[in-house]
C-alpha cells in the first residue's frame, strides 16, 4: 500500500491540512460534501504514477473552519491561493460532487489554474432537469444509502460505512454536514452566476456520471457540458453518485485514460 | 408569583393516524387543512385567551410554530396584536419569536412595538432559536442559527433605544435606514423572558443579560442543575439570581373527576405528543447544535440515532409498515411515566394541587405557565380545566408561593439584587422534595 502523509501547511494566510500520497506528477483531489472518506482502491491505483494532493476542507474537523468563507466561491478563492502558493498550477484536478463545484468555481475565476479537470457528479450548477438531492433534511443513513446504487453489493461502501459508528465518526459527519450547510444552504449547492462565469472555459474537462445517481441529476452534467467548451461526458452504467467506489475499475480506466491523453 | 395560561392552539380536526403515519407533526401535508374549521378555531382560541384573563390568569402566553398541525400559531404577533386590544390587564407573553427563522429584526422590532403600544405596556417579549424543523420551513441556515439569534436580538434592542435614523451593517443583517416610528410603550423596552429546553448556551446568554429563563416542561433534576448554572453565571456578572430569574411551563389538565381528566389528558400525547413534534432528521439540522452538544450526543448510547451503524444500514426504514394503533399503545407507559415524573400534571384539583405545589417548592419559579391540553378536546372541557385551575388551584398556589417567597420578574427586576464579591449566592432551587417524590 502506498504511504500517505498528512501535513498542516501555513498557507494563504491560514492553516490547511493536506493529505499526500503517491509518486509522479501532482494531481489535486477535492473530496465531497461528506468529507475525506479514506484511502480507497481508486486512490491506490492512480497514486502509482501521480502524487495525490488532497486538501481536507476547512471546518470539516481537521482543517480549522474559516469564518470568512461563506460561500463555495469564497472557498474556491482560498484554495486557488493555496494552489498558487504551492506552485502547483497548472495542475490536474478531480472534484467529487461538491468538490466538483469547488473546482468549477476555481476555473471560472482563474482559467489557467487547472491543466485538466475531472468533475465527478459535480454540484454547482442548477440542473436543467431534476433537482440536486437535498442532503440536509435527511439522516446520515438515508444520505449515505442514496449515494450508491446498491449498498450491499458495493464492498468499498460497506468497508467505509458498514461497521458501527464511533462517536468520532459521528462528530466528523456532523462537522461536514454543518459546514456544507453553512456555505451551501442557499442557493442550494449551486451558484446561479457560475454558468456565465464558466463561459469561454476551454480547459480539457471530463464529466463523469453514474446512470443511477440519485444525488446529482443528469441535468447538472448537461449544464456543465453547455458551459465548458469541449467538455466530454463519461457515463458509467448502473452506478450511483460514487462511481469511484461502485465501479472502481471502470472509473480508474476512464479517468487515467483522460489524464494521460 | 404569576400564573400564566398557554395553549399551542392545536389543530383539532386532523385524524391522529395521519400524524402517526408521518412519524411526527412537522411535514404533515396541508392537504388536510380545513378553512372553515381553522377559521372557527382561530376565533375560538382568541376567545379562550380572553376567558383566561376573565379567570384572572396574570399572563396569556403565545407561541408559534411553522408547517405542522401541532400549533396553529403560525404568526403569533397577529394574535398578540388582537389580544393587546381586547384584553385589559393580562400580560401578553410571547414564548417566543423565533428570531433566526424570521430573519427580519427591524420588522420584528416594529411589530412588537405596536403590540406593546396597543396593550399600553403589557408585552413581554420572548425569543427562541426556532425548532430544528423550522430552519427547513423558513430556509434559515441552521449553521448560523445562534449568530442570527444574537445579532437579531442586539439589533432589536438598538432599534428600540437608539434615536434614528442610522445605518446598520452587521454580519447577517443590513439596513440602510433604521428609524422605526413605532417604539415600545415600556421604557427602555419590554421585558424579555426566554423559554428553552435546557441548552447551556442559551442559559448562559440569559444569565449574562439577566433575562428570566423558562424551562419548557423540562425534567426536574436537570432543570435544578441548569438553574444552578444560571445562578453561578449570574454571580459572575455581579448579581444574585432568584425566583424572578426563572419560570416554568408545565402541561396541565384538570377535570371535575380524576377519570375524566385521565381520559382527556391522554390527548397530550395526540399524534405522539411533543416528543414527536418532528422526525429526527428534521429535529437536528446540520449546524443547528453547538459542537459541544453534538459531542455530547455522539457519546450517548443512542448517539447514532441520527447516523449510521451496521445494523441500521440494513434497515429498510422506508418499507416498514406503520401501525398507528401499535404506536398509540406504546405511548401509554410514557403517559404514566411523565405523570409520575410530574412532567405532565393531570387530575382533579385535589390530586393536582400537591403536584403543582411541589413544582413550586423544587424549582422556585417566579412564574408558572399552565400549558393546556393538546388534541381534539372539546371546548367545554378545555374551559372546565381553565376554570378549575383558576378558581380552585390558583389561590392555593399563590398562597404557597408567598409562603416560600417566590417573587416574579414583574415584582422584582431580574439582576437588581447585587452580589457582593466574596459572598456566596443563595440556592435557587430546592432538591429536598425530589426525594419525597421519588424523583431524586
Amino acid at each position: 500500500m502506498i504511504k500517505t502523509s498528512e501535513e498542516t501547511l501555513n498557507i494563504a494566510g491560514e492553516k490547511l491540512v493536506i493529505l499526500k500520497g503517491g509518486a509522479g506528477k501532482p494531481l489535486l483531489i477535492f473530496h465531497d460534501e461528506l468529507g475525506y472518506p479514506g484511502w480507497m482502491s481508486w486512490n491506490e491505483t492512480i497514486a502509482h504514477d501521480r502524487t495525490l494532493f488532497i486538501p481536507l476542507q476547512p471546518g470539516y474537523g481537521k482543517t480549522p473552519k474559516l469564518e470568512w468563507v461563506r460561500t463555495y466561491r469564497d472557498l474556491a478563492g482560498f484554495y486557488s491561493q493555496a494552489v498558487r502558493e504551492l506552485k502547483l498550477d497548472p495542475v490536474d484536478v478531480i472534484g467529487y460532487s461538491a468538490g466538483g463545484f469547488i473546482a468549477a468555481e476555481m476555473i471560472a475565476a482563474d482559467p489557467k489554474i487547472f491543466s485538466k479537470m475531472v468533475l465527478v457528479a459535480p454540484m454547482g450548477l442548477k440542473p436543467s432537469e431534476g433537482e440536486i438531492m437535498d442532503i440536509f433534511p435527511i439522516t446520515m443513513r438515508t444520505h449515505l444509502r442514496a449515494t450508491v446504487a446498491d449498498p450491499y453489493n458495493t464492498p468499498e461502501f460497506l468497508k467505509l460505512y458498514g461497521g458501527e459508528m464511533t462517536p468520532e465518526v459521528f462528530e466528523a459527519f456532523e462537522d461536514a454536514r454543518a459546514e456544507s450547510a453553512r456555505i451551501g444552504w442557499e442557493p442550494y449547492m449551486h451558484n446561479p452566476a457560475l454558468p456565465y462565469l464558466l463561459r469561454g472555459t476551454r480547459t480539457p474537462t471530463l464529466l463523469v456520471w453514474g446512470t443511477k445517481d440519485r444525488v446529482v441529476p443528469r441535468g447538472c452534467i448537461d449544464e456543465y457540458k453547455k458551459a465548458i467548451t469541449g467538455a466530454r461526458v463519461a457515463t458509467i452504467e448502473n452506478v450511483g453518485h460514487r462511481p469511484e467506489i461502485e465501479n472502481s475499475n471502470e472509473f480508474v480506466k476512464i479517468v487515467s485514460r483522460f489524464l494521460s491523453e | 408569583m404569576k400564573l400564566g395560561y398557554f395553549t399551542e392552539r392545536p389543530v383539532r380536526w386532523i385524524p391522529e393516524e395521519v400524524i402517526l403515519r408521518n412519524g411526527g407533526h412537522f411535514a404533515v401535508s396541508n392537504s388536510y387543512f380545513d378553512r372553515e374549521k381553522a377559521a372557527d378555531d382561530y376565533n375560538y382560541y382568541i376567545d379562550e385567551n380572553l376567558y383566561a384573563e376573565e379567570l384572572a390568569f396574570d399572563i396569556i402566553a403565545l407561541n408559534e410554530h411553522h408547517g405542522n398541525p401541532f400549533c396553529m400559531g403560525s404568526v403569533m404577533n397577529v394574535e398578540a396584536g388582537i389580544l393587546a386590544r381586547l384584553t385589559k390587564k393580562a400580560r401578553i407573553l410571547l414564548i417566543g419569536n423565533p428570531l433566526p427563522v424570521i430573519k427580519h429584526p427591524l420588522r420584528m422590532a416594529e411589530e412588537l412595538a405596536e403590540i406593546d403600544l396597543i396593550s399600553r405596556g403589557r408585552l413581554i417579549s420572548g425569543w427562541v432559536r426556532g425548532a430544528g424543523s423550522e430552519q427547513f420551513f423558513n430556509n434559515a441556515n441552521p449553521s448560523y442559527n445562534r449568530e442570527y439569534f444574537e445579532e437579531a436580538h442586539d439589533f432589536i434592542v438598538q432599534a428600540w433605544t437608539r434615536p434614528g435614523p442610522w445605518r446598520y451593517e452587521g454580519k447577517h443583517f443590513h439596513y440602510r435606514h433604521v428609524n422605526p416610528w413605532a417604539l415600545p410603550y415600556q421604557k427602555p423596552y419590554p421585558p424579555m423572558w426566554i423559554p428553552g429546553t435546557l441548552s447551556p448556551e442559551t442559559v448562559r446568554w440569559c444569565a449574562e443579560k439577566a433575562y428570566p429563563y423558562f424551562g419548557l416542561g423540562t425534567s426536574l433534576g436537570p432543570t435544578c442543575d441548569l438553574w444552578d448554572f444560571y445562578a453561578d453565571e449570574a454571580a459572575k456578572h455581579g448579581y444574585e439570581a432568584g425566583s424572578e430569574n426563572f419560570g416554568y411551563v408545565l402541561p396541565t389538565f384538570v377535570a371535575e373527576t380524576e377519570e375524566r381528566a385521565q381520559e382527556l389528558g391522554k390527548n397530550f400525547l395526540f399524534g405522539g405528543g411533543q416528543n414527536s413534534f418532528a422526525r429526527p432528521e428534521h429535529t437536528l439540522p446540520p449546524g443547528y447544535n453547538s459542537k459541544e452538544a453534538i459531542r455530547k450526543l455522539a457519546h450517548q448510547p443512542q448517539g447514532s440515532w441520527l447516523g449510521i451503524s451496521g445494523e441500521k444500514m440494513r434497515q429498510q426504514t422506508e418499507d416498514v409498515e406503520i401501525d398507528p394503533a401499535a404506536i398509540r399503545e406504546k405511548l401509554i407507559p410514557g403517559y404514566q411515566r411523565a405523570q409520575k415524573a410530574i412532567q405532565l400534571v393531570i387530575g382533579s384539583p385535589k390530586s393536582v394541587i400537591p403536584k403543582l405545589k411541589a413544582i413550586l417548592s423544587v424549582l422556585r419559579p417566579g412564574s408558572l405557565v399552565i400549558f393546556s391540553v393538546q388534541g381534539p378536546v372539546p371546548n367545554k372541557d378545555r374551559q372546565t380545566s381553565m376554570r378549575l385551575i383558576a378558581q380552585e388551584i390558583m389561590p392555593v398556589l399563590k398562597e404557597h408561593a408567598k409562603s416560600i417567597d417566590l417573587v416574579d420578574a414583574i415584582e422584582r427586576k431580574p439582576g437588581a439584587r447585587k452580589l457582593t464579591a466574596g459572598t456566596s449566592r443563595r440556592p435557587v432551587s430546592d432538591r429536598g422534595p425530589l426525594k419525597e417524590l421519588g424523583l431524586a
